[in-house]
Formats: C-alpha cells, sequence, structure tokens
C-alpha cells in the first residue's frame, strides 16, 4: 500500500517513445526553471540593497544595443528550442494516428458506468480488455449515453469516446500483463469506477481465452440475427419489395447522395443511417426509412455494423 | 509629478459612513473595495470545497463524501474559484483602484456603469449560490455536454445562469477599462507613459469584451437544450458535443490568460520597485501582454487533442501554443533582467512577486509538455493538468493578487501592517502551495485521472503529501486575513508613499482623497524613476 512509484509500467514501444520525449521536456524545462531560479538567487544575493555590489550600467546608446542583442537571443533560443520540441512531439503523435490496416478490431461501448467490450469472435467482457500480445489492436469506440475517454496509461495514450460517433484507439501491447483502464472524461457519479484492467496474453494464451466461455456466435452471426430481429431485412432482404439501398459490398465504398455530395461508407456512415436516417440520403431514394433512435443499443448496432462489413464481399442479392 | 499636493481633502474613506453610502456609492476606490469583501468571501467559500477534496482523497476509498457530494465539491471550486475569484480578482479589485489613479484621472469613465458590474456580480453570485443550497450541481466547471444537458440531475440551469449573469459584469468592466484608458488619461500620459499594470489591464479588457459574449452564448445554448430539448450538443438530438467544446474552450482558454495577464501588469510593478531599477525593456512588455491577449484567442483547441477533432487541427493548435509561449517566456526574463545591478529590498509584497515568478516559470514550462501532442495524449485529464493550471492560477495568480494587497494595502487603508508577519505568510504560501501541488505532476505521469473520487491504493502516498501541503497551504492564506485586520485599527499611518515607488498613485495622500488628485497632475516622464544607485548609496 505504501508504494511509491514514479514511473507507470510501460509496455509499447510507443509507450517508450513518449517516456523519451518526457525526459527530453524535463531535461530542457529542467534547465530553464533552473537557470531563470539561478539567476534569481544570485541577483538578489548579490544586489541586495546593502551589498557593495558594482551597479554601474553601461550609458544610453550601448546599453540599448546590448540590451536588444540579449532579448533578441532569448526569443529565438526558446522559439527554436521549443518550436523543435513541439514537431517532434507532432512527429510522434501523427505516426500514431492511422492504425495499421492488419489491426484486429475490438468493439468498444462506454455507458454510465461501464465498458462494454466484443471481439469479433463474439466473446465479450465487461470493464476487462483481453488483447494478445505483439499484435496491433484497434479499438472502435462509441458510447451510449455521455462523453467518456478510454485511457490506458501503461501504453500512454487515451481517446474520447462520444455518444454518436465512433472514436479509434490502437497500439500493440509488447509483453503479457496487468495494466490500468481508466474512464478520464467526467461522466457522472460513479465515472472513478468506471476503471478495469487490459489483461495482456501471450498469443496461445489469447486463443486459449478467446475459446473458453460460452461458446458464442461470431459478432457479424450476431448482428445477421440482429438484423433481421430489428426488420432490417424486411427492406434491405434481397426479397423486399420497397425500393431500399443494397447493403452487400457496401462498407468501405464511396456512396453518392441525393444533395450531391458523397461520403465513404464507413462505422459512422451506417450508425448514422440507423439512428439519424435523413442525414445521408443516397440519391435515387425516398428518405422513407424510420429512426432507430432510442430502440437499438449501441452494442446491438456495432453487431449490425460487423454484419455489414462481413458483406464487403457478397453480391446482390447474398442478404436473406 | 514629484511634490505632495498639500491640504487634500477628506479621502474616500471618510465620504460617508452608512451602509447606503457603500451600496450606492460611485465611486471606483468604494467599488473596489466592495469587489475587495465579495471576491474574498468567494475564494473562501471555494477554498472550503478544495479542503473537502483533500481530505477526502487522504485514502483511496471514497469514505469521507459520497460520490455525488465530491463530485459537486469540485464543481463548487471549479466555479466559484475561476468566475467568483480569479477572474474579477486583480482587474475588479486594483484594476477599479488603480486604473484611474495611475493615468491621472478622477474615476472611471462609467461610474455607475462601474456599480452597476458589482450588482451584477452579486446576482451571478446569488444565482451560484442558490444553485449551491438548493443540492448542488455535478457538470464539473466546464459544463461539458451532453451530460450537462441531457444526464446530470442536479441543478444545471441556476449554475448556468450565475456564470451567465457573472460574464455581463466582466464584459461592463471590460468596455470601462478600455474607455477610460484611451479617453481619460492625465495631460501627457502617452501610451508608452502607461505603468506596465494599465497595459495588463487593457490587454484584460479586450479578452473581457470579445470573449465573455461567446460564453454567455453558449451557456445559453446549454441552457435552451437542457430546458427545452433543442437539439444543439446532444447528438441523440441531432446535435454536436465537441460544436460545445470548442464554443466553451474559445471563451476559456482566453479566460486563463485573463486570470494571468493581471498578475504579469502587478509583477511589473512590484519588481521594478523593490529592486529600485526600471523595468528591463519597458516596450517588450507592453507588446508581450498584447501578443498574449491575441494569440490566446487562437490557441484553443489544444484542450481538444483527445477529443476527437482532426488531428491535423491538433497540429496547428499545438505550433500556436508554443507561439503563445513566447511573449510569456519574455516577461520571466524581464523580470529577472529587472533584478541585474538593482538594489533589491525583501518586503513582503516582492517575496510574493518572486514566488510568482518561478512558480509561474514551473506553471508555463509544464503547459509545454501539454503543449506537445504525442505527451499531451497521456497526460490529458490526469492530474499533470490540474498541477500545472494550478501553478499558473494559484501559484501564479493568487500568489501576485496576495503581493498586490500587500503591496497597495497602504495606499487603499492608509496603514500599514507588520511585514514580519507578511513575509512569513508569503513564505508559507510558498512552501505549502508547493508540497501541495508538485506531488500532483507526479501523480498525473503515473496515471491518476482527474475528478476521481477514489483511486488505486498505488497512488496514496502522493496524495497524502499533497493534502498534508494544502493544509500548510490555508495556513499561509488565513494568516493575512488575521494581520491585515490588525493593521486597520492598529497599523502605523503609512503616508502617501511608503515604498518611494514613482507611479501617479503614489504622488497622492493614502488613503486618496475623493476626486483622487488635488489638480490633475500633468506627466512629463515614464512611469519608472527609479536609480539604484542613487538608492545603494542610501544604504
Amino acid at each position: 500500500m505504501w508504494s511509491f512509484p514514479l514511473h507507470p509500467p510501460a509496455d509499447s514501444s510507443l509507450a517508450t517513445r513518449v517516456d523519451h520525449l518526457f525526459y527530453a521536456w524535463l531535461a530542457l524545462a529542467g534547465i530553464v526553471t533552473f537557470a531563470i531560479f539561478f539567476l534569481i538567487v544570485y541577483f538578489s544575493a548579490k544586489y541586495r540593497h546593502d551589498s557593495r555590489a558594482n551597479r554601474a550600467m553601461p550609458s544610453g546608446a550601448t546599453l540599448r544595443r546590448e540590451s536588444h542583442r540579449i532579448e533578441i537571443a532569448w526569443i529565438v533560443t526558446p522559439l527554436v528550442l521549443f518550436l523543435g520540441m513541439g514537431f517532434w512531439a507532432a512527429g510522434l503523435y501523427y505516426a500514431h494516428a492511422a492504425p495499421p490496416a492488419d489491426a484486429t478490431e475490438v468493439y468498444v461501448v462506454g455507458k454510465q458506468w461501464m465498458w462494454k467490450i466484443e471481439h469479433q469472435s463474439g466473446q465479450r467482457e465487461i470493464d476487462e480488455l483481453h488483447v494478445p500480445a505483439g499484435r496491433p489492436i484497434k479499438l472502435v469506440m462509441t458510447s451510449q449515453d455521455v462523453i467518456h475517454s478510454f485511457f490506458m496509461p501503461g501504453f500512454r495514450i487515451k481517446q474520447d469516446v462520444l455518444p454518436g460517433r465512433y472514436t479509434v484507439l490502437w497500439f500493440t501491447a509488447d509483453h503479457a500483463g496487468e495494466y490500468h483502464l481508466f474512464c478520464t472524461q467526467y461522466c457522472g457519479t460513479d465515472h472513478a469506477r468506471m476503471i478495469g484492467r487490459v489483461v495482456v496474453l501471450a498469443p496461445a494464451a489469447f486463443e486459449r481465452w478467446l475459446a473458453s466461455g460460452n461458446a458464442s456466435p461470431s459478432m457479424a452471426e450476431e448482428g445477421k440475427a440482429r438484423f433481421r430481429q430489428y426488420g432490417c431485412s424486411g427492406c434491405h432482404g434481397a426479397s423486399a419489395s420497397v425500393h431500399a439501398p443494397k447493403l452487400e459490398g457496401l462498407f468501405g465504398r464511396r456512396v453518392q447522395l441525393s444533395d450531391g455530395t458523397s461520403v465513404i461508407a464507413d462505422e459512422r456512415y451506417i450508425h448514422d443511417s440507423v439512428m439519424l436516417p435523413r442525414k445521408d440520403v443516397v440519391a435515387g431514394y425516398e428518405p422513407i426509412m424510420p429512426s432507430f433512435q432510442g430502440q437499438i443499443a449501441e452494442e446491438d448496432l456495432l453487431e449490425i455494423i460487423a454484419y455489414v462489413k462481413s458483406l464487403r464481399d457478397a453480391k446482390p442479392g447474398d442478404i436473406r | 509629478m514629484s511634490s505632495v499636493p498639500l491640504p487634500l481633502p477628506r479621502s474616500y474613506l471618510e465620504e460617508g459612513f452608512s451602509l447606503w453610502s457603500w451600496l450606492a456609492t460611485i465611486d471606483h476606490k468604494r467599488i473596489a473595495i466592495l469587489y475587495a469583501i465579495s471576491i474574498t468571501l468567494f475564494f473562501f467559500a471555494g477554498g472550503i470545497a478544495a479542503t473537502l477534496i483533500r481530505m477526502e482523497l487522504i485514502t483511496p476509498a471514497g469514505d469521507l463524501v459520497s460520490a455525488d457530494t465530491y463530485n459537486k465539491l469540485f464543481t463548487m471550486h471549479g466555479v466559484i474559484m475561476v468566475w467568483f475569484f480569479l477572474i474579477p480578482s486583480i482587474p475588479s479589485t486594483f484594476g477599479n483602484f488603480l486604473v484611474p489613479l495611475m493615468i491621472g484621472a478622477r474615476d472611471l469613465a462609467f461610474p455607475r456603469l462601474n456599480l452597476a458590474s458589482w450588482y451584477l456580480y452579486i446576482a451571478g453570485g446569488l444565482f451560484t449560490v442558490g444553485a449551491l443550497v438548493a443540492g448542488g450541481v455535478d457538470t464539473g466547471w466546464t459544463f461539458y455536454t451532453p451530460y450537462s444537458t441531457m444526464f446530470s440531475n442536479t441543478h444545471v440551469i441556476a449554475a448556468v445562469c450565475g456564470v451567465f449573469v457573472v460574464g455581463f459584469s466582466s464584459i461592463l468592466t471590460g468596455m470601462n477599462f478600455i474607455v477610460t484608458i484611451h479617453k481619460m488619461r492625465a495631460p501627457g500620459m502617452t501610451w508608452f507613459r502607461l505603468p506596465l499594470f494599465i497595459w495588463s489591464m487593457y490587454a484584460t479588457s479586450i479578452i473581457f469584451v470579445l470573449a465573455t459574449p461567446v460564453l454567455a452564448m453558449t451557456l445559453f445554448l446549454v441552457a435552451i437544450e437542457r430546458f427545452a430539448g433543442v437539439g444543439v450538443f446532444d447528438p441523440a438530438l441531432g446535435g454536436d458535443p465537441l460544436l460545445f467544446q470548442h464554443l466553451f474552450w474559445f471563451y476559456s482558454h482566453p479566460a486563463v490568460y485573463v486570470m494571468i495577464l493581471p498578475a504579469m501588469g502587478v509583477a511589473s510593478e512590484i519588481i521594478t520597485c523593490y529592486a529600485r531599477k526600471n523595468i528591463f525593456a519597458y516596450r517588450s512588455m507592453a507588446f508581450a501582454v498584447l501578443a498574449i491577449a491575441i494569440v490566446g484567442f487562437l490557441v484553443w483547441g489544444h484542450h481538444m487533442f483527445v477529443s476527437g477533432q482532426s488531428i491535423y487541427a491538433g497540429m496547428v493548435f499545438s505550433i500556436l501554443t508554443f507561439l503563445v509561449a513566447i511573449p510569456s517566456a519574455i516577461k520571466v526574463f524581464n523580470w529577472t533582467a529587472t533584478l541585474y545591478k538593482g538594489s533589491i529590498r525583501f518586503d513582503a509584497p516582492m517575496l510574493y512577486l518572486l514566488g510568482f515568478v518561478g512558480l509561474f516559470t514551473i506553471g508555463g514550462m509544464t503547459g509545454l509538455f501539454l503543449a506537445s501532442l504525442a505527451l499531451d495524449v497521456h497526460l490529458h485529464d490526469t492530474y499533470f493538468v490540474i498541477a500545472h493550471f494550478h501553478y499558473i492560477m494559484v501559484g501564479g495568480s493568487v500568489m501576485a493578487f496576495l503581493g498586490a494587497v500587500h503591496y497597495w494595502w497602504p495606499k487603499i487603508t492608509g496603514r500599514l501592517y507588520p511585514d514580519r508577519w507578511a513575509r512569513f505568510a508569503a513564505i508559507t504560501v510558498f512552501v505549502g502551495f508547493n508540497l501541495t501541488f508538485f506531488p500532483q505532476f507526479l501523480l498525473g505521469y503515473l496515471g491518476m485521472p482527474r475528478r476521481y473520487h477514489e483511486y488505486p491504493p498505488e497512488f496514496q502516498v502522493l496524495n497524502v503529501l499533497s493534502s498534508a501541503g494544502a493544509s500548510v497551504l490555508a495556513a499561509g492564506y488565513l494568516l493575512p486575513l488575521f494581520y491585515l485586520l490588525w493593521s486597520l485599527r492598529y497599523g502605523p499611518r503609512a503616508g502617501p508613499n511608503p515604498w518611494r515607488a514613482t507611479g501617479l498613485e503614489w504622488q497622492t495622500a493614502s488613503p486618496p482623497p475623493v476626486t483622487n488628485f488635488a489638480t490633475i497632475p500633468v506627466v512629463t516622464a515614464p512611469p519608472y524613476q527609479y536609480s539604484p544607485l542613487e538608492d545603494a548609496r542610501r544604504g
């Protein structure tokens, strides 16, 4: 209980690089701060009002010239150093912005006050995230209610989780171990209890973990069931008589909208088409779809999205 | 401006003794006192909330207060300290008192408007106190949507109304200062003969006038969404929660500079006086406050690096944030350079302001950590951020406020306080402050999130250290209350200029007469006329 850590555990190459940036800042800030403190103390001692220090200053023109020189030096030097550090940090941020294409997707729904997580294989967990070591993991996250934030200090990353939007966070854990998971965006009464753990397993152990527990259908299969349960197939299925956009091969494609613009059919597009169907109306279709706002939970919608994703290579008529 | 006019009329304090003579006054000096009393009450109210927060955090379990109570406490602490203490603190008290005196005017341009701003401040305060008495608010001072609009079950609308109303007090004060500084300067008081405190008030007023209306609109939209269900911010109603954050920080980041620019003005007055040396690079100092006020409007997105805003927006805001750091750095270097070859005395105001420079430096440097994108992703919304902004707002602004209280106390009250006690208090505050907030930097890097009522046990040692420091800090804040009140009755008479300072405010009696000056002074020289050589010869 009375342990005294000064440094959080680091378990990814990004975490190590963020630490390097942090220590570089500590060194630079330490030097600047120490220099200022030293000068204040030194001048205070040397030029106390009762000291006999030499207080003669150079005369007008010389003083002005020297002052300008000093001023330019202490404007340009910090500017260059600070911006240099800023570019270093921005580069690291930019390099880590886009997840690798082969990352394993895991779906996260934040709700007051828990994290609900579902793996593509259909394995679900609450307030725990099991991942294999050495494999990039991409979290696709949304919120059922207010804004939350998914923070994993062991990997030095966090990302706000918003209602009505999907945000992405990715990381590759290096070693097996357990790490903190915190909600860092204040979300109401039990914000401080919206915590959990990230469990990194060796790949083989992870496969065993995935296979353990109740054998559940995959997310896409669950999504297919939801697709029928909510009546989506009535209009979007092959035998539908209603003129509705076909979903086979939709995911990732560019869609022409009736207002002349176009969007890429990503998670957010599908989410909004279900929740706010009048927002993006596909060109050539009437806005007749009802909103499912308030009727479908975010985790069910994620499964439907997983199903639509699984139809990426399907042919028209495959939805039955 | 060298000789003191001899026969002066009664001081502003003797002009009337009834309660009504205070509540209906249009004298800028009396209004400053009204503000001083009100903000002090709010400061201690916000301090009580902070005390309870620090007590709760001594143990990892949430055992002193319930989670809901804790959430209301930090909301109350933030709302009160930001809008009812820090933002009005120096401008409404010392700005009100000193702007006319320093520029050689008899009052502000609109004395009645000035009184109206105080009444608006009180009205806003009553709304807020009402919200607290009725059961509190739990949204955090940031009122993030959709939590504040659709999910919180507390008195959000009352609290929002309070902040909305108090905003108009800021706007009116800002307008009043801008007009006064433009139009009412004494003959010969050119722009570059203005004391740097006036420059800081001018820059602050620009922010008041330009940024506060945006806060008013934003809070109005929050109230409409909450009250009438009009979808603005909640995605379930077709709104956008990030829109709120953009609007809120467009105001609230400049508001951070509202809290620190006046402190910079105070530092420039006090350091030059006790170093007996003219401020180094006066013009850079004046332009630096303007630059901070202007560039400060362009950095709000650095509060949103992990919010889901575009990564390109994040990079632009990051670079602009590094740019706004430069004028602040210039100011720190110039204060330090002012000490060089000075003839330095360490009276209480100087101790407070040297502490200010040190703590502001640490606060500013750690701000650069947070402006660094990849690092902010880890540090955002942790205790590192809490420590950083308390170094700026408490280590910076409150230290400078206390320094100002001690420096201008003889001018305002006509009495001297016991300097030995005051120096002891200054050191206590400095030590207590560092003990409280330095451990929070470590906690933040370890990953402890802010606004947590309970926490994993490995964070306990640092939290206990922080809470222990807070008790020292509290003692440091209570001390001046005693010896300053004591001095009102028993302190020796100060005389017009106890510190041998050179601003216009020291050329009139202490306390000043109602009309400030017997005759309006004619200004022939820059504000600072200190000579370290001469001073050192005096010993």
